[in-house]
């Protein structure tokens, strides 16, 4: 089947030709801005953020709290070992999800439980049935209290979705201001060979389908627990 | 008279006349109110993002040629393959040819508002294809064999009585008024349909030219499934939806979750650069992107109007919209509802049939004040109804204007015409909304305000006794 390529773009470049539209009635000057910027000019109105770190990591927690988001700050891994021992007993899990990587390796140190590990592919079903999905991010977005997540920071793209519980381990270093932010970061660190996949994560599935009224856990996990490991 | 036109009439009627329904539509949209005022004022400045949106929109617009290609080149280096879709028909067989080829058995479907479009499932369901709806509220409303109310909020009509009862009916569940309920039924009869899919099919938010990615917003993590577990997965894309650069999103997600739901951020925004590439351990093997045209090229040709191909989606013009609130989304008869439904569709389906929609506005304004990258809604309404007349004028219009200018060019004649209307006016109080009425179609649903005794030229010779 050949579709119709030289058709359609003969038809847009027709439509367009010698024919301009009216420039949009902005009140500022961003027409060059838009036309060649640097993906910076959006700081200028987006929600702000605080300049050092200490007033990131607040926000991010602040935010956090709205979202539901269960998020822990530790000083040390074998505190957060010890946290993710205390959530595993309270909520009786029997089997996890997780990848190779070097925070989430080091915080599964210990842990006796089954581990279903995605890096070389899975059994659908088998990740399915784990009760939490662990894994570490590229980085965290204090304007907006999301996670960014990618196949390699997050073992592919359904462990971090598929079990009911999703855990991210975190570094304070990893905590950047904002989207823009996020976005040089991944340019940076993955050049032209981007991963096939790349989220944000805000908070825990939710819907309000319903009579809109709030309802977690609609198709992803229920509930996401963040701990932020002192860098 | 179009039956499309008649249909609209009849269905807002009824709509209009049911208060218990508006009341609930109304107070659905009270949360929406409240959240998205507290977001908006989170911004630095909510307008100047505005601003900044509508620019980039317009860069993206008038140089869609450039940036589709650049997006193509970019994706399809990735192992995505491109299709583009010159009408609802190509795209339909385009997706068919895939499923057959590769043996589909069962599909899952995130939400996509493209496919109502294009009325995929039906075609996929005549081929003997499982299609399923994966998002809630769309489920919900694919049960009921309908099509979705409101475009970000499908089900938004109904209570959960009613989806209870749906559910008891089709899925054979315990029926409940709890919609944490209900949400899990649905969440449990979905996870063994994605455990079982072959392929996903979804829609796509924004494409970014930049770095050849696809961009989907949703908050329940039913897109994320579609696009994670089966073995294919194919996207739907209109021409219009590609933004220049990656950072732009940061940009465009805020504001859409904003503006849509009255959310800092939907829940989950994902950036698919191709299928699974070597070494991934989950993804599809094939991503298809079917690139639709469908007539979006007719406005693209419309200078005046081409801003409307900037639509994010969102739905905040039909959240904020004394005519969507009054007579629903099924009034409208069209895929796309609200004014941008009633703006665009004249231009995606005719305008002969489709100029009606221009007409059932109050002119407020409101829509092109909600909508994050300031189209100009409610004149391109009002260029919908010139065009309209100028296409098919209405003769009984025509005269009545020419009565008009023909009354207010002459004094002596419009004297004459007041003062008969003063000696008749109060015969036609007689028949007053009735089927005597000659002024009926007017007066049924409004007052004609009662003529003075005296017009004004008289009541100021007589009160100055002629002094200058
Ligand atoms: S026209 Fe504007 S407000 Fe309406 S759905 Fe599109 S982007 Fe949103």
């Amino acid at each position: 089947m050949t579709g119709g390529r030289a058709i359609i773009l003969g038809r847009i470049r027709e439509a367009l030709r010698n024919n301009p539209a009216p420039r949009p009635h902005t009140s500022h000057s961003q027409s060059e801005a838009a036309a060649d910027h640097n993906g910076h000019a959006q700081r200028e109105w987006l929600p702000k953020v605080g300049e050092t770190l200490p007033e990131r990591i607040d926000l991010f927690a602040k935010i956090s709290e709205g979202l539901t988001t269960e998020f822990h700050r530790v000083p040390t891994m074998s505190a957060a070992r010890d946290l993710l021992t205390k959530l595993a007993a309270e909520s009786g899990w029997k089997k996890i999800g997780s990848h190779s990587h070097h925070d989430v390796d080091a915080l599964l140190e210990g842990v006796e439980l089954p581990i279903v590990r995605t890096e070389k592919g899975y059994a659908i079903d088998n990740l399915e049935s784990c009760d939490a999905g662990i894994t570490g991010c590229d980085v965290l977005v204090a304007q907006t209290g999301g996670i960014m997540v990618s196949v390699e920071s997050a073992g592919g793209r359904a462990l971090s979705v598929l079990p009911p519980h999703h855990v991210v381990i975190a570094r304070t270093s990893q905590m950047v201001p904002d989207l823009t932010a996020a976005f040089e970061h991944v340019k940076q660190k993955y050049g032209k060979q981007f991963p096939s996949f790349l989220s944000f994560i805000t908070g825990p599935s939710r819907t309000g389908d319903i009579e809109r009224i709030l309802v977690l856990g609609a198709h992803g996990p229920k509930r996401l627990t963040v701990i932020l490991l002192d860098s | 008279m179009a039956t499309q036109s008649a249909d609209f009439q009849t269905l807002s009627r009824r709509y209009t006349a049911d208060k218990g329904f508006r009341a609930f539509i109304q107070k659905g949209m009270s949360g929406y109110y409240k959240k998205r005022d507290l977001n908006k004022a989170n911004f630095q400045d909510w307008q100047g993002a505005r601003d900044l949106a509508a620019e980039i929109k317009y860069e993206a617009i008038n140089h869609l040629d450039k940036y589709l290609l650049e997006f193509e080149a970019k994706i399809t280096a990735r192992g995505a393959k491109v299709f583009w879709a010159q009408n609802a028909e190509s795209a339909r067989d385009y997706i068919l040819k895939v499923a057959e080829e590769n043996n589909v058995r069962s599909i899952i479907k995130s939400k996509t508002m493209t496919s109502e479009e294009i009325h995929l499932n039906d075609a996929l369901e005549k081929r003997g294809f499982g299609v399923f709806e994966s998002d809630l509220g769309e489920y919900i409303v694919q049960l009921r064999k309908e099509p979705p109310f409101h475009l970000v909020f499908p089900a938004m009509h109904l209570t959960r009585g009613q989806i209870s009862d749906l559910f008891q009916k089709e899925l054979g569940s315990e029926p409940t008024d709890e919609p944490e309920k209900l949400t899990m039924i649905a969440r449990a009869v979905m996870r063994r349909k994605y455990c079982e899919a072959d392929m996903g099919i979804s829609g796509t938010n924004f494409a970014v030219a930049e770095t050849g990615m696809i961009s989907i917003t949703e908050n329940e993590g039913n897109a994320r499934l579609t696009t994670s577990l089966p073995k294919i997965h194919v996207a739907l894309l209109g021409i219009e939806k590609v933004l220049p650069k990656l950072e732009d999103l940061s940009l465009f997600l805020p504001m859409l979750a904003t503006a849509g739901a009255g959310q800092t951020m939907t829940c989950y925004n994902t950036m698919y650069a191709g299928p699974r590439q070597p070494g991934e351990p989950d993804g599809p093997e094939q991503l298809h992107i079917v690139l639709l045209d469908n007539r979006r090229t007719e406005l693209l040709a419309d200078a005046e109007q081409r801003d409307s191909l900037g639509c994010i989606r969102c739905g905040a013009c039909l959240n904020v919209c004394p005519i969507f609130k009054n007579v629903g989304g099924y009034s409208y008869g069209t895929t796309y509802g609200g004014p941008i439904g009633s703006v665009i569709t004249p231009h995606l389906r005719g305008l002969k049939n489709w100029k009606h929609l221009s007409a059932a506005s109050s002119l407020c304004g409101a829509c092109t004040e909600a909508c994050p990258v300031k189209i100009d809604l409610h004149h391109h309404l009002l260029q919908n109804r010139r065009n309209g007349a100028k296409s098919s004028p209405n003769p009984l219009e025509k005269v009545s204007f020419g009565g008009f200018s023909l009354l207010m060019g002459h004094p002596a004649l419009y004297r004459l015409a007041s003062g008969l209307g003063r000696i008749f006016q109060p015969l036609q109080g007689l028949v007053n909304g009735t089927i005597l009425d000659p002024l009926r179609a007017w007066t049924g649903s409004r007052k004609f305000p009662t003529l003075a005794p005296q017009s004004f030229q008289e009541q100021w010779k007589k009160d100055r006794g002629g002094k200058k």
